[in-house]
């Protein structure tokens, strides 16, 4: 792979800005362009919108005629499908929404601040075995999860967690870690050496020196790193499917899979449910897409 | 449980885990600094390393080699069975099939994601600045939502009604319109179509991912080298294929690599949109079904195995990689 560090990433920015734009020429698009980007911008927007519409008809209309019919009637729209998967059944989405969250926030926390300290290390501390070790972080990064789970399992289980959100917590810190050890520290190395040395030449310990000069140099890259994580953990399915489990506790991505498998239950609230589930990631997402894309430039390859 | 005794419980269990982490790195430091101080500089690099350390051994490299161990014993990891759970996989018609779907999923998906990526970077990169913003946003918003939301909103558009005349999916509803007959698309197994219009699903979420990485890999080729070939005469077709894809192209191995390890674990989308019927099946949802419907720990363990020698060529590349990167920074 090849890896972008995050310097690379400001020094894209930088050429960027420098030759103005790089291969084609700036809004000088024939009608043939333009139109070829709109075709691929519908096929992009149009099942989601499709989604959404259904979301807002009713059960009738929804199942008996195609969304598009719905612009022939554009009044006949309904809030219900929304209440009724947010709060019927014996474990509505309202109540997956509360478990989603307890699972990303600590999922996405803990990680963190254990890959900080981890990346603070492997930059600025010299000790015998630095670098085997750092390679089998980067081995790591490839390496699917499925490949810790049937053994996870029976430890969590031998330690009475399966089912708790500990063991989810504890399966995603452990899933996320060589990521976020590797961005971190790949951001760590870009910074300017002089400023840690001095730090030492002013008699500041290695504890002072992480928080009170790195932790706050390096919030781009742990702002990204969050989002990549925070993403990863809300939209999963296998990890909280294998070490939750259905019942109380079920994220929404697990309620909604069960609606997908039970059929029956009708197009407008699978429409409803799914939009519910994707409503907080859009929002994370764009209104953080700048760190998000940074995180994806600085390697993000997870296994 | 209701919501109101639900949520300040959740509360609770976000603090709790939050508070702990940092509580560890307190006491850790304490303990280290209550050293005397030429050990104290010593141990310090690994008291800092240990919680991730530890999380790393615990919950990733020791489960690994023990799954190693456990695809050579029985369903209930009691009996050592040698290598009967691969030869029972491989003798297994259900299991070939969902290799051979992988092997399709590698095959197509991330070429096709590189190629659109590096459509959509190259087209919007020629229109004016807002447009291509607005382009750009369109082709990367899937990348928020969560593979199960995706398949919700495939499923949809290939939704069938044996009713004709009241399709509600987009495709079976346009061919209709036509004049065609509606067909339940996800269970046309003929050449594993409908396996392909799985991968549809995948590659709808991951197009923008590429595109954002080329694009930005596309505009950091430097314009004189662009000019110099213009002036050459070469067309913009040739300026295209001959000098701005060859200096794209570590960038172009990268997002490759990245859906390429992505889809040979593929599970969500096959999981939620046809659960493996009608000959979708890949290993990651053979080694979830094993693990969870038959409880056969020994032969999850093993499909868990063959997955992992297939990405073992990966890895070696990319420690590689790593390692001709810092010997240039």
């Amino acid at each position: 792979m090849t890896m972008t560090t995050a310097d690379d990433t400001t020094r894209e920015v930088v050429v960027k800005r420098k030759s103005g734009r790089g291969v084609g020429k700036a809004g000088k698009a024939g009608w043939l362009v333009e139109s070829a980007v709109l075709i691929l911008c519908l096929l992009w927007l149009v099942p989601t919108v499709g989604l959404f519409i259904t979301s807002v008809r009713y059960a009738d209309a929804a199942n008996q005629s195609g969304w598009w019919m719905w612009i022939a009637n554009p009044l006949a729209v309904t809030m219900e499908n929304y209440k009724e998967v947010l709060t019927g059944g014996p474990n509505p989405m309202g109540l997956a929404f509360v478990n989603s969250v307890t699972v990303a926030v600590p999922s996405t926390v803990i990680p963190i601040l254990m890959a900080a300290f981890a990346a603070y290390t492997f930059t600025f501390m010299e000790f015998r075995g630095r670098d085997t070790l750092f390679v089998i972080v980067v081995g790591l990064l490839v390496v699917p999860n499925q490949v810790a789970m049937v053994p996870l399992s029976v430890l969590f289980q031998n330690w009475g967690l399966n089912g708790s959100f500990v063991a989810v917590w504890l399966a995603h810190t452990g899933f996320g870690m060589p990521l976020a050890v590797y961005i971190l520290r790949n951001f760590m190395a870009s910074l300017p050496r002089s400023v840690i040395e001095s730090a030492k030449v002013d008699g500041a310990s290695h504890f002072q020196t992480f928080w009170r000069l790195i932790v706050p140099m390096s919030v781009p890259a742990l702002a990204s790193f969050a989002i990549f994580q925070f993403l990863w953990v809300w939209n999963d399915l296998l990890v909280s499917l294998i070490f939750l489990g259905p019942g109380e506790n079920q994220v929404m991505t697990m309620a909604l899979a069960q609606m997908l498998g039970d059929r029956g239950q009708g197009w407008q609230l699978l429409t409803a449910g799914a939009f519910l589930t994707m409503t907080l990631p859009i929002i994370v997402f764009v209104s953080l897409q700048r760190y998000f894309v940074r995180g994806l430039m600085s390697g993000a390859v997870k296994g | 449980m209701d919501m109101a005794t639900k949520i300040p419980g959740a509360l609770v269990a976000v603090l709790v885990g939050v508070a702990g982490a940092i509580l560890l790195f307190w006491v850790l430091n304490k303990l280290v600094e209550m050293l005397p101080s030429a050990l104290e500089t010593r141990l310090k690099p690994y008291a800092f390393l240990l919680p991730a350390i530890a999380v790393i051994g615990t919950l990733l490299i020791y489960p690994a080699i023990t799954t190693i161990y456990a695809s050579l014993l029985n369903d209930d990891s009691t009996v050592f069975v040698g290598l009967k759970n691969y030869v029972r996989l491989f003798g297994s018609d259900t299991f070939l099939s969902a290799l051979i779907n992988n092997l399709m999923w590698i095959v197509i998906v991330p070429a096709t994601v590189v190629v659109i990526g590096l459509l959509v970077a190259v087209l919007t990169d020629r229109m004016s600045p807002t447009k291509e913003k607005v382009a750009k946003s369109v082709i990367f918003l899937p990348m928020a939502i969560s593979l199960v939301g995706a398949s919700t909103i495939w499923r949809f558009v290939y939704a069938y009604m044996p009713d004709k005349n009241h399709q509600i999916g987009l495709i079976n509803g346009i061919l209709v319109a036509l004049g065609g007959e509606p067909q339940a698309w996800l269970q046309i197994t003929t050449l594993r179509f409908n396996t392909i219009l799985l991968m549809v699903a995948y590659i709808w979420t991951q197009a923008g991912f590429a595109m954002v990485l080329l694009s930005a890999a596309i505009k950091s080729v430097p314009e004189d080298t662009i000019e110099a070939g213009r002036i050459d005469g070469a067309s913009e077709v040739a300026v295209f294929f001959r000098i701005v894809v060859p200096q794209a192209w570590p960038t172009v191995v990268t997002v490759f690599i990245t859906v390429l390890i992505g889809v040979m674990k593929v599970f969500d989308i096959v999981y939620a949109m046809t659960n493996g019927n009608f000959d979708t099946d890949v290993i990651g949802n053979a080694f979830f079904n094993a693990m969870y419907f038959s409880g056969d720990r020994g032969a999850a363990s093993a499909i868990v195995v063959i997955l992992m020698i297939a990405i073992v060529p990966i890895m070696v590349y990319q420690v590689r990689q790593f390692r001709a990167q810092e010997q240039s920074r």
